[in-house]
């Protein structure tokens, strides 16, 4: 059976194209991560909370008869004040301590975020439909859900958008001044309190179009939110920091590989494979880095 | 009077206000009423099935309380039931289920929502030699551990979709395909073993057996599989989210199978949430309120449903059914023990053979309930509305099973 892929070779495809679309929303979640990580040195164990919560506001406005794709506009709106929310609350008393504060802050942010999802949304699983049928291709022999490549399509969409916006736009090169140099920036003039709250609204933005993409692809449910964090963390971790067509090219590539790892090593393996993945990665980047002096980016 | 005494008197007194009210409490059977003791999900991931079961057995306590209570030794008493919200948390439920005995005296015990809970509270239980009738864990390993106070009126999860695989073997005039997904958690793991069971049983092969991680929320795989194979039943247990999730990604891929078999359609609203695209989908379930089966205090299922449904607002789900069915086992027990003394019910409980609107109960010697079969209904519609339909077994179907599954390009 574990053979199975190479006496049907088409399914090859199959696994490459479901690899890389699932690659690209995951890519879209750790854009975010690594943005926030990299300006405000913050690792967002609550990530997966954000996406979950953007993907319920695409879920309710399909249950109010609006189409869910639209989601992918209104729940980044909702979700950047929320963000700027977050931040303003609890985050800014925690940008500038220690690494491990921040996480212990943003894990009590995850269980709270959860516990309010549940009561206010529910315990039951949800979808909502799109409808937007599938496209057929070899013959019918490879199956893509239309929906899947919609949400790779505005993924890739909003990934440009951003980088675009921080290019160009003045926002977005104080968010790039503060990153490189947090103190020079300030003494340059730049609000950095105002930056990282933008730069936290921006994540939670991006969750926001991940989330509903979600609804629309996968299912929803309070507590299902921890997975897209450790996800989003591993792309992040692959790719660099700083990096941001490494975030792509790393979900695409871990996504294929999960895949693949399906198929060749039985379904029950393929989260363990992407786990050992990541063990080597990171000895392998610790070993680089005891021969040759180098800091993060 | 000094300060000494003063606070001894103090002391003292706070000492027997104690003691006094805890002496009231601590007792199974308070002035006419016997006390049960249960910890439900009120809150945490299993707060929507935690209500049903809470709703099914406070339906029950004010059905039988309203006609005539349980007549134990000449005497007339009343259902009461202390709750506690354990949270969704196997944990916690351990440590209720300890607090419920040692402080608040309780001598029976209703069980929890979900096998998980259930055997995290049934060694406490079984410790302190208190009976448990629990409705809501089916796991098989609850009944394969010897104990003597644990109860159960469902069937045991080996059971849920055995039942598939014989009407697949009839339906196919032979051995069958097998290809099958189940999700890592005891539950879906324990339905597993009833298909590997029935499989051997009817010379059936299993072509693909994936077990499926517990943050997957992706089956594209292992649907290619299936469309790669072209398996005559496909065989998925995964909680609700395996069964939207799969019902999605099959309509998506636009996977053709002869019968698709599954669990937990009703609890995740199956037909509701995915419409015309879970049509034809066969599901395990432990009741349909249109078997026939009957007693003197809901009727039967059709009146269960309709009573229920006026009391909370929602059409009963299997959990709530069996909850309150729990309470009817408990009432009988009660009555031929004759007795409020907990040994003296365990033996009574461990007797039973009844009949319920949920179905016959009757305990093997593990406690599960052995006089019970499983249902399969199929997601049928009609227009857009869609709704599950009773097809097995034919005793009681009210549809006929739609086999094979028409396939996508003719829908």
């Amino acid at each position: 059976m574990d053979l199975l892929i190479f006496k049907a070779p088409i399914l090859i495809v199959q696994a490459s194209m479901d690899g890389i679309l699932l690659g690209i929303l995951f890519a879209l979640i750790a854009y975010g991560m690594a943005l926030q990580w990299g300006v405000m040195n913050i690792i967002n164990i609550a990530q997966g909370e954000l996406v979950i919560m953007g993907g319920y506001i695409a879920y309710f406005m399909y249950v109010a008869g609006i189409h869910p794709a639209f989601g992918v506009i209104v729940s980044p709106i909702i979700m950047y004040f929320v963000g700027v929310g977050l931040y303003k609350l609890v985050i800014n008393k925690v940008v500038d301590r220690d690494l491990f504060i921040s996480i212990l802050a943003t894990f009590g942010i995850s269980i709270l975020a959860q516990q309010l999802m549940n009561f206010i949304f529910g315990a039951d699983v949800v979808v909502a439909q799109s409808n937007f049928g599938t496209t057929m291709l070899f013959d019918n022999s490879v199956t893509l859900p239309n929906s899947k490549i919609f949400s790779a399509a505005v993924s890739i969409v909003f990934a440009i958008g951003l980088v675009f916006y921080m290019k160009k736009s003045k926002l977005g090169r104080a968010i790039r001044a503060t990153a490189q140099n947090a103190r020079a920036a300030k003494i340059l003039g730049v609000d950095t309190e105002k930056v990282y709250a933008a730069t936290f609204g921006i994540n939670a933005a991006l969750c926001g179009v991940a989330g509903s993409l979600i609804a629309i692809t996968f299912t929803l449910h309070p507590y299902v939110g921890l997975p897209y964090t450790v996800r989003s963390f591993m792309i992040v971790i692959v790719a660099g920091l700083g990096n941001l067509p490494g975030v792509a090219i790393s979900g695409m590539g871990l996504g294929v590989f999960e895949e693949f790892a399906d198929y060749i090593l039985g379904t029950e393996f393929r989260i363990g494979a992407v786990f050992l993945l990541l063990v080597l990665i990171l000895v392998y980047r610790r070993f680089k880095l005891s021969r040759k002096r180098e800091y993060l980016k | 009077m000094n300060k000494l005494s003063k606070f001894i008197l103090t002391f003292v007194s706070a000492i027997a206000l104690i003691l006094g009210s805890t002496s009231i409490s601590f007792s199974k059977v308070v002035g006419d009423k016997i006390i049960l003791g249960a910890a439900v999900s009120l809150t945490g991931k299993y707060s929507t099935n935690g209500k049903h079961t809470q709703n099914g057995y406070n339906m029950a306590v004010e059905r039988i309380n309203s006609m005539g209570g349980v007549k134990v030794g000449g005497k007339t008493y009343k259902f009461d039931i202390i709750y506690y919200d354990d949270e969704s948390n196997s944990g916690r439920a351990a440590q209720l289920a300890e607090r419920l005995i040692k402080q608040d005296g309780v001598h029976y015990m209703l069980g929890p929502y979900s096998s998980g809970l259930t055997k995290a509270m049934a060694p406490v239980t079984e410790e302190n030699k208190i009976p448990m009738v629990e409705a809501n864990g089916a796991s098989r390993s609850l009944f394969t551990k010897g104990y003597k106070y644990l109860f159960a009126v469902l069937s045991p999860a080996n059971q849920y979709l055995e039942v598939a695989i014989d009407l697949a073997v009839e339906k196919n005039g032979g051995p069958v395909v097998i290809a099958m997904a189940f999700e890592q958690d005891a539950f879906s793991q324990d339905v597993r073993l009833g298909i590997v069971d029935a499989a051997k049983r009817t010379g059936s092969t299993i072509i693909i057996d994936d077990k499926l991680p517990k943050e997957l929320n992706d089956m594209a795989a292992t649907l290619a599989k299936v469309k790669a194979t072209n398996p005559d039943v496909l065989v998925i247990s995964g909680h609700s989210k395996g069964a939207l999730t799969a019902i999605r990604q099959i309509a998506e891929m636009k996977i053709d199978v002869p019968m698709l078999a599954m669990t937990h359609c009703d609890a995740s609203k199956l037909a509701k949430q995915h419409g015309k695209n879970s049509e034809y989908a066969l599901c395990a379930a432990q009741w349909h309120k249109e078997l026939s089966y009957s007693d003197e205090f809901f009727g039967n299922g059709i009146k269960f449903d309709k009573d229920f449904n006026a009391l909370y607002g929602y059409a009963p789900p299997y959990q709530a059914a069996e909850s309150a069915a729990a309470l009817l086992v408990f009432k009988d027990a009660f009555e031929r023990a004759n007795s409020t003394d907990k040994e003296k019910v365990r033996d009574a409980l461990a007797k039973t053979d009844m009949e319920t609107f949920y179905g016959n109960v009757k305990f093997g010697d593990g406690g599960q309930n052995i006089a019970k079969p499983m249902v399969l209904f199929q997601v049928r519609c009609e227009g857009d509305t869609c709704a599950n339909k009773l097809v097995a077994p034919t005793k009681w179907a009210s549809h006929k099973l739609v086999h094979p599954i028409p396939k996508w390009s003719e829908r």
